[in-house]
């Protein structure tokens, strides 16, 4: 038996499929992870990720210990709310893991880290906080929900309180505020608009079972990984890990080169990379033959090499099989992929597959 | 769990096989394998015409979650695939003992029931892995 999240009982009485995840005992599905992958691009669908870890941190330093401690750069958190996605590296440039950090109040940020990935992040963040004199403190006591659809936003509105609901519901991408006991954030993995909801453990039944009787989907780790991959969102541990840079896994978009004298850690091993010729592609694949594509399929590029797929599946909303690759530096846009011993072909699309309800790429 | 058919015969990888007027035997998989499978994406069949050893790799069933291969519970030649799951793998999930059949077969040998196992051996089995 796994460790299990406030809302175990829930999900166990909603008829999920419970899987290990992490060591949590997660719903897979409900039923249909279809269905559920399709409320949530149609209407709204609800998610339990109180296996994330939260971790507060504070201190005279916290600011500057972030901005030696990840990639992008917390200066650019200039309200209280703001979320950034950044990556924390180690020495040699590798992620140690993806995570969001909210800028809470005056020397104080929240960190979400993975819960495969808790107990390294917590020592490699405890350590490194050491010289800064920081107040590093996991909140397990709290529950995390995220709201994700179309109409999540509407839908949740009733499960903040009357006093801040209008300000909850003015909040823009990438921003969140504290409303009384829920700390809500614009913020989710989805590619859909959406709140993420942090929330006192003892509440997040009532809440869980209030948007349940709204019309919010109740969605599993399914579906979850099939709307990120739609979205083109990273998973920790598929499509980048200690051994990858953000560099070669699309993530270049969130290191933060200026200012030039900010040394992060793993900073010298990227800037090596950052210009080399050489430097592996990270791209989108959709497949133009039947299949399915899958993660650590082999990727050949006549003429040039061969790659990896991190992350494939199935694309519900597109109706084909789509996938995020590492592939060989060059100048090219089809390719061809070993599934059980058959060479299928593939294209190279940009990215996100699906965005907002629609399919932004051509298919 | 709905009811097993009564006129199948299981076996221990989750397939069903129905054995047809004309001496061919029809296959499939359970009602079990498909929940755990979740929704079929995509099935890949055989070439008609294409000799299976029993126990050999028949087809290929592909949910959103993962692959899982079909075992051929019999040895013999394919005489028939059913084409519609190219377009509706999810038969599989709907009708699982119906719409939803995969392979057709002549069977290079008499059949051995002792091999396979009868409903009430597979309800059993189904008993067991839920408890």
């Amino acid at each position: 038996m796994g460790s299990k999240t406030p809302l175990y009982d829930n999900h166990v009485d909603a008829g999920a499929r419970i899987v290990d995840f992490g060591g949590w005992d997660m719903p897979l599905h409900y039923g249909s992870q279809k269905e559920e992958h399709h409320a949530v691009r149609q209407k709204a669908g609800v998610f339990d990720v109180s296996h994330m870890t939260i971790v507060d941190l504070g201190g005279e330093r916290v600011r500057e210990f972030l901005q030696y401690l990840v990639a992008n750069d917390v200066a650019k958190l200039k309200d209280y709310g703001k979320a950034l996605y950044t990556c924390m590296l180690n020495p040699d440039g590798g992620v140690i893991d993806d995570l969001i950090i909210y800028f809470m109040a005056d020397r104080a940020y929240r960190l979400i880290v993975n819960a495969a990935t808790r107990e390294k992040d917590l020592a490699w963040i405890r350590q490194q906080a050491g010289p800064f004199a920081i107040d590093v403190v996991e909140r397990a006591e709290l529950a995390m929900i995220a709201v994700q659809g179309p109409d999540a936003r509407k839908l949740a509105a009733p499960c903040v309180d009357a006093e801040w609901r209008d300000a909850a519901l003015a909040l823009k991408p990438f921003n969140g505020l504290q409303a009384g006991d829920i700390f809500v954030a614009r913020t989710g993995y989805t590619g859909e608009d959406g709140w993420e909801m942090v929330l006192p453990a003892s509440e997040a039944p009532a809440v869980w079972n209030r948007l349940l009787a709204a019309g919010v989907a109740p969605c599993g780790l399914g579906a979850r990984d099939t709307l990120r991959l739609e979205a083109a969102m990273n998973l920790y541990g598929s499509d980048m890990d200690e051994s990858i840079s953000p560099l070669e896994a699309g993530l270049g978009w969130t290191v933060a080169w200026e200012p030039g004298e900010r040394d992060f850690i793993g900073r010298t091993p990227l800037e090596a990379l950052r210009n080399s010729p050489d430097r592996q592609r990270f791209v989108g694949l959709l497949l133009e033959d039947r299949g399915v594509l899958r993660n650590h399929q082999r990727v050949v590029v006549e003429g040039v090499g061969e790659g990896e797929i991190t992350s494939g599946g199935f694309s519900p909303t597109i109706g084909r099989s789509i996938a995020l690759a590492r592939v060989p530096a060059g100048d090219y846009d089809r390719a061809q992929v070993d599934i059980r011993g058959k060479l299928l072909n593939v294209r190279i699309v940009k990215t996100p597959f699906v965005r907002n309800g629609q399919i932004r790429i051509d298919v | 769990m709905s009811e097993l058919p009564g006129d199948l015969l299981y076996t221990n990888d989750h397939e069903w096989l129905r054995r047809e007027d004309d001496g061919s035997v029809t296959i499939g998989i359970t009602d079990h394998a498909a929940t755990s499978l979740g929704d079929l994406v995509y099935v890949e069949l055989p070439e008609v015409g294409q000799d299976v050893e029993s126990g050999g790799e028949m087809a290929v069933v592909e949910s959103v979650k993962a692959a899982s291969d079909v075992y051929a519970p019999i040895a013999g030649e394919v005489n028939a695939v059913n084409e519609e799951l190219a377009d509706d793998p999810e038969k599989i999930n709907s009708e699982p003992y119906g719409e939803g059949w995969i392979v057709r077969m002549t069977p290079h040998d008499a059949i051995d029931e002792s091999e396979l196992m009868s409903p009430d051996a597979y309800q059993q089995l189904l008993d067991e892995l839920e408890d």
